[in-house]
């Protein structure tokens, strides 16, 4: 019988919830790697036993964790992340040349096909791979000298590399998204980058439609439809049918098109879900209501899901990390929030339950589905 | 002997008690004794100082016989109480909340 795990990174540990098909009864283990933040945990879609754990801290750096049996023990591995050649400025918030500095792994992403190879976006934004389990790292540092990178500023989150999709049809295929530079895609494997941000429009740069600039949040894709994209920005969700040549918004009438995290439904690639958050200044969700937003269209008709979701005096945020998707069907949707709650729905989200309510506030969100 | 007293995080990284005596050869130092502490505790590498320019992470502290030793020469000779074990060399986090 499946049964899935779910990987929360928290801002003092991770945790794992284990639950079997059904998703009704959760065993919660934890907290692993107590006190430090967790930014991101992933397992390997080629071996589920293998999950990768980026753990920091302001005051003790970075430090990278690997898992051989399903999160049970856990070994460090290389914590080395060093910008290949000189080191160009990026702008800081008021507009200055700011020296690129390593800070921390935002977001791991293992390959499709291979456990011991792990890709991890970093802050200050760049890409970097391992080959060998996370023991080394290297840069691909094409996409951090691009032309356009002494442009990019950082969001309030800092300067992030935040998203990774691998193209399951394409290998040389892949993209990714930085706060705030915008959406990038390489068809070389990582050794060119493109600006994909056409159709992006964002108030918070001097000229509306630049080529970069924009806050994007998150991005997500359904591999059965490679071409198609969905983007949670700064504000605004968008979609793009061409794998980014070319973007249009989808928000429609949500009541806030601010937000951070944007997943689609496993079964169905047109099915999308986001947590709309009532502004940049507020960053919680609107009128004390936490409500998932679902598309089954993926084009701009919205239906609130609030079935199970606190309707009042709530005021938490979704961060971008914070939703995903499991293979299950119905596909199971899992989120977690600012004050420490993590809801999963068995149906589609349909209706949510709280799997945990009472964590240190959630920073990230994977869910793996075993056989 | 040197006596190095951890953080909790570091600790936990380390998994290790607060205190964690090393063997250091020839004069004990900021640098031998975190080079010690790094080649018997290697998940620590990079968490104290950078791994590459070996400076001294900037919300971490060393203290010592009630002095604070942040600052001083990397190469400099420690206390002669931390030398003779009588006195912990401390590793601190910062306070910053949290």
């Amino acid at each position: 019988m499946s049964r899935v795990r779910v990987l929360v990174g928290t801002r003092k540990g991770a945790f794992i919830l284990g639950a079997d098909a059904s998703r009704k009864s959760w065993k919660v283990e934890g907290p692993l790697f107590a006190g430090w933040e967790i930014y991101h945990l992933k397992g390997s879609p080629a071996d589920p036993d293998r999950i990768y754990a980026s753990q920091s801290s302001s005051w003790f750096g970075q430090v990278m964790h690997r898992s051989n049996d399903g999160g049970k023990t856990w070994e460090t591995v290389g914590n080395q992340f060093n910008y290949e050649g000189a080191v160009g400025p990026h702008k800081w918030y008021d507009g200055s040349p700011h020296p690129y500095e390593f800070k921390r792994v935002w977001h791991l992403e293992p390959s499709l096909h291979d456990p011991d190879t792990v890709y991890a976006g970093v802050e200050d934004a760049s890409l970097f791979k391992s080959a060998d389990a996370g023991q080394t790292w290297e840069e691909l540092p094409a996409l951090r000298t691009h032309s356009t990178a002494a442009e990019w500023a950082p969001g309030a989150g800092g300067l992030c590399l935040h998203t990774i999709i691998q193209d399951p049809s394409n290998k040389d295929r892949m993209y990714i998204a930085i706060s705030a530079a915008g959406a990038f895609r390489t068809d070389d494997g990582g050794k060119s980058w493109k600006p994909i941000n056409k159709g992006l429009r964002s108030n918070y740069i001097p000229d509306q439609d630049a080529e970069v600039g924009h806050c994007v949040h998150h991005m997500a894709m359904h591999p059965s439809k490679p071409g198609v994209l969905f983007m949670q920005k700064h504000w605004d969700v968008l979609r793009t049918d061409n794998g980014g040549d070319q973007w249009r918004e989808i928000s429609g009438e949500l009541p806030s098109d601010f937000g951070f995290v944007i997943d689609v439904n496993s079964n169905n690639p047109d099915t999308l879900y986001v947590v709309p958050i009532k502004s940049d200044q507020l960053h919680f969700v609107p009128d004390g209501k936490l409500r998932v937003y679902r598309s089954k269209t993926g084009d701009g008709d919205w239906e609130a899901l609030t079935k199970g979701l606190p309707q009042q005096d709530c005021y938490v945020n979704v961060l971008r990390d914070a939703m995903a998707v499991d293979q299950l069907d119905p596909c199971g949707v899992y989120f977690g929030t600012s004050g420490g709650q993590v809801y999963g729905s068995a149906d589609d989200g349909n209706s949510w339950t709280s799997i945990v309510r009472d964590l240190p506030g959630v920073l990230s969100v994977e869910v793996q589905t075993l056989k | 002997m040197i006596r190095v007293e951890l953080p909790g995080n570091l600790q936990t990284l380390a998994g290790t008690g607060r205190s964690v005596e090393l063997e250091v050869t020839g004069t004990a130092t900021q640098r031998s004794v975190l080079d010690a502490l790094e080649k018997r505790y290697p998940s620590l590498l990079g968490t104290v100082r950078d791994a590459n320019t070996k400076r001294r992470r900037p919300m971490v502290r060393f203290f010592a016989c009630e002095e604070d030793l942040s600052d001083e020469s990397p190469d400099a000779p420690l206390p002669p109480e931390v030398i003779s074990g009588k006195e912990p060399f401390l590793i601190i986090g910062a306070i910053a909340g949290g």
